[in-house]
């Protein structure tokens, strides 16, 4: 594996193609998200024209019914994590954790939310749609408690629907802090989830371009933190909504002052349009790291509670910087690993990609004993007065 | 207040500056005619591979400097008056110092060779070195690489990375045979080999011809055969860079003279890092160490002495790292190019012939002295204390899990290692589970 002419590229370096691939990406997400007609989605009862209509063929076949915006969506983004994921396999051939970290996450994007999901769709009730990709979860699956989607879940739903929803529940208060604290939150963030996926995969080429400044950690705690606060205020009036039969909360309307906003401005806006979009500019990571509440929830196990750390080696680090340049999360490896320390960060996803570039065998990705975990003033491997703090 | 004035800004000028200001609130001066602020020179060849870019090689951001009062000077130290505590730059200005610390680094060597001094003729080691590199990369097909060891393989990565070809010159019968044991040397040679490298062992530089321009066109070799190139890395090991001081009351040898404290001759005058030459060595190895570790124990322990802690430099078990294309290299403990008398060795590869370990320990007591490891990570930590605790060669390998410092999902070896060691030496040697315990005790 090595990275030979990343910086000397325009598409990885902030050239002209890089701000061209940027544009084009977000104009895609400001069409598909407001203006599908203009794609092609089919009016007033007419037929799909255009680029929609392109996933026609493939939509009936899976679910017996014509492509929504959504389809066509779904099908390109899974076919982009199939396809750079293969490519991002050739690159790490050598590296069995990242062969098989990229194995799951294209099944679990190809099967999970994409066939399974779309295969089950065309046996229910098109009226009464619910999300059917069971590893997304709230809070970052935001309209989870929705009273249509709670409705077409319990109500709606069938057997299917009932088994959606408590294990949606289930994952959130059961699973997710167990395997946070056996794993760290790499098990969701880049096996699983959909959005690493596509980051790990399709971003890859991007991941370099993570800002790694302290000033923009600093932002990154308020925002991604932030954002957990609005999604559970949200879900609070939509709760209180649902249970008291209301739709306002404290005399506000629930859908125009809570639901629509935060759908609005994080569900579109800030994890399609600009998460995406903005890949070649700031990077691969910018939602996971500065907006998805769920990456917040699972960060505070990782942070205080988890057996999951990145090892440094004793004091081999030789300061290069590959560690941090190639950090998709902005986490300033290096600061760390020039110290004796190890890694324990909030953000870290567990990509693993710090410890590949590593020329020195300085990193490993581990889960261990709690004990000893956070070194605060780790002291230099290689001399015997060792009473000196690096 | 008093202020310490520190020439040169690679690690170990920093790390004294940084532990310096921990330990104290003296006003701080880093000289450097280099760059204006602190860089990792172990990752030059990384923007030269376009891996990374300058600004990425920067430990530290630049608000760094002026939140912590170290100030930095872009200036060329001239010469240094011990009497008057004072430096005369290029420039025409003047420092005081209180205290100085000496932390000038290297300079790549030259031994001679007729057209050394050619354009295109380089070692690297600078950022200027490699700025050089970079203007002559594009018009040069085939560079030629005198001196089989660490930055020559770097340079041959390097040009290899853009399509360049490289014939690698190597005087002695195998490729960095002044450190590596035979084995080690004959694994790295096929790696080159199998990247395309033109080894050549046995043979020598004797002469550099110039084209019209004054470049570098061709180099003969000591079996007088010409080799057409347009670049001669010439990658030989380095020297301390001392020139400036030649003059001056600052006692020199190959480098600085010091003692174990790291003073020099001169009252409050200090030299750590590439340039410090000691007296004799606290722990008996070679007198010049030029090693990123060594320099950054130095600063750390010249602090404590510039801050009225006086300190002796006692490093601690050996350890180096390496990286030759594709295969990282590292090393604890001691071990020689050729066994020694009274010790034995234990060698592992691997089929593949890219992963290997190299034991070597005291015959009669068995007693662990060092380890080479090729492509399989160990655990600092772990050797460090085994090293320490004078753990036997039989006692390591039945704990060599703990060591594994390997990426997950990774193939062990631990198993076949030990049978290979039981095979030879009539012993029934079983692999221990990891135990964490051990590991973190």
């Amino acid at each position: 594996m090595n990275n030979n002419g990343v910086w000397h590229k325009s598409i990885s370096s902030k050239g002209i193609l890089a701000w061209f691939l940027g544009v084009i990406l977000t104009t895609f997400y400001v069409l598909i998200y407001w203006f599908p007609e203009i794609l092609g989605l089919a009016q007033n009862g007419n037929e799909n024209s255009g680029f929609i209509a392109l996933f026609n063929p493939l939509s009936n076949f899976l679910k017996g019914q014509a492509a929504s915006q959504w389809f066509a969506y779904g099908t390109i983004y899974t076919f982009f994590i199939v396809a750079f994921g293969v490519k991002f396999m050739f690159k790490y051939k050598e590296n069995k954790y990242q062969l098989i970290r990229t194995s799951v996450v294209i099944f679990c994007q190809l099967i999970l939310a994409y066939l399974l999901p779309e295969i089950l769709e065309g046996f229910s009730n098109p009226d009464h749609y619910f999300a059917k990709d069971i590893k997304n979860m709230w809070p970052l699956n935001h309209y989870f408690f929705d009273e249509w989607h709670l409705n077409n879940m319990i109500e709606h739903g069938g057997n299917l629907g009932m088994f959606y929803f408590v294990f949606g529940l289930f994952l959130f208060i059961v699973i997710t802090p167990f395997t946070t604290y056996f794993l760290g939150k790499r098990w969701y963030c880049s096996w699983v989830c959909g959005c690493g996926g596509l980051a790990e995969t399709a971003g890859d080429t991007f991941r370099q371009l993570s800002s790694k400044k302290v000033s923009v950690w600093k932002l990154e705690r308020w925002m991604i933190h932030g954002v957990l606060v609005l999604v559970v205020i949200m879900t609070i009036t939509t709760l209180y909504g649902y249970f008291m039969n209301s739709s306002t909360f404290l005399g506000l309307e629930i859908y125009t002052y809570f639901q629509q906003p935060y759908g609005f401005l994080i569900g579109a806006t800030f994890s399609g349009v600009v998460g995406v979009g903005f890949y070649p500019v700031l990077g691969s990571r910018i939602w996971c790291r500065m907006g998805c509440p769920l990456a917040a929830y699972m960060g505070l196990f990782q942070r205080f509670k988890s057996r999951f750390r990145i090892t440094t080696n004793g004091g081999q680090c030789i300061s290069c910087g590959n560690c941090s340049t190639y950090c998709e999360m902005g986490i300033d490896v290096r600061s760390y690993a020039q110290k004796g320390q190890n890694i324990v960060r909030s953000s870290c996803v567990g990509c693993g990609v710090c410890s590949s570039v590593c020329p020195r065998g300085v990193l490993k990705l581990e889960n261990a004993p709690e004990t000893g975990r956070i070194k605060e003033n780790p002291i230099l491997i290689g001399k015997e007065n060792i009473t000196l703090n690096s | 207040m008093e202020h310490v004035v520190i020439i040169g800004n690679g690690v170990s000028g920093i790390t004294a500056a940084r532990h310096i200001r921990k330990l104290s609130d003296k006003k701080i001066t880093i000289i450097s005619a280099e760059t204006d602020f602190f860089f990792a020179r172990t990752a030059l060849m990384y923007i030269y591979m376009g891996h990374m870019k300058f600004e990425h090689t920067k430990p530290y951001e630049d608000w760094f400097w002026v939140k912590n009062r170290i100030e930095l000077l872009n200036a060329y130290v001239q010469n240094i008056d011990t009497q008057k505590k004072q430096l005369n730059l290029a420039n025409g200005n003047q420092i005081c110092y209180d205290k100085l610390i000496l932390a000038v680094g290297s300079k790549p060597n030259k031994f001679g060779w007729p057209g050394q001094d050619l354009k295109a003729v380089q070692g690297l080691y600078s950022y200027q070195d490699l700025e050089a590199m970079e203007k002559y990369s594009p018009t040069t097909k085939r560079a030629v690489i005198v001196g089989g060891g660490l930055i020559g393989v770097e340079m041959a990565e390097m040009f290899l990375s853009r399509k360049i070809a490289v014939t690698f010159l190597v005087r002695e019968d195998r490729f960095w045979g002044n450190i590596l044991p035979k084995q080690e040397s004959e694994l790295i040679k096929r790696h080159m080999k199998e990247h395309g490298v033109d080894l050549r062992c046995n043979t020598e530089l004797k002469e550099i011809i110039a084209d019209e321009n004054g470049r570098a066109k061709a180099v003969i070799t000591n079996d007088n055969k010409e080799i057409e190139c347009q670049f001669v890395g010439l990658t030989t090991g380095v020297s301390p860079n001392v020139s400036f001081m030649k003059d001056n009351k600052v006692a020199l040898n190959r480098g600085v003279l010091v003692n174990e404290f790291l003073e020099t001759n001169c009252k409050d005058v200090y030299a750590i890092g590439d340039c410090a030459e000691f007296h004799q060595h606290p722990t008996g190895r070679k007198n010049i160490e030029q090693v990123w570790y060594t320099g950054r124990m130095m600063g750390e322990t010249v602090a404590q002495t510039v801050c009225d802690n006086k300190t002796a430099y006692k490093p601690g078990v050996w350890f180096n790292s390496a990286k030759f294309f594709d295969i990282e290299y590292q090393t604890y403990g001691n071990v020689k190019n050729e066994l020694e008398e009274n010790n034995s060795e234990f060698y592992w590869e691997h089929e593949k012939g890219k992963i290997a370990l190299h034991f070597i320990y005291e015959t009669s007591t068995k007693k662990l002295k060092g380890v080479n490891s090729f492509d399989m990570r160990l655990r600092h930590e772990v050797f460090d204390k085994w090293l320490n605790n004078n753990e036997s060669i039989e006692f390591v390998l039945e704990h060599l899990k703990d060591a594994n410092f390997d990426t997950e999902f990774y193939k062990k070896h631990e198993n076949e290692i030990i049978n290979k060691y039981n095979l030879e030496n009539n012993t029934q040697l079983k692999v221990k589970k990891r135990s964490w315990q051990r590991i973190f005790e």
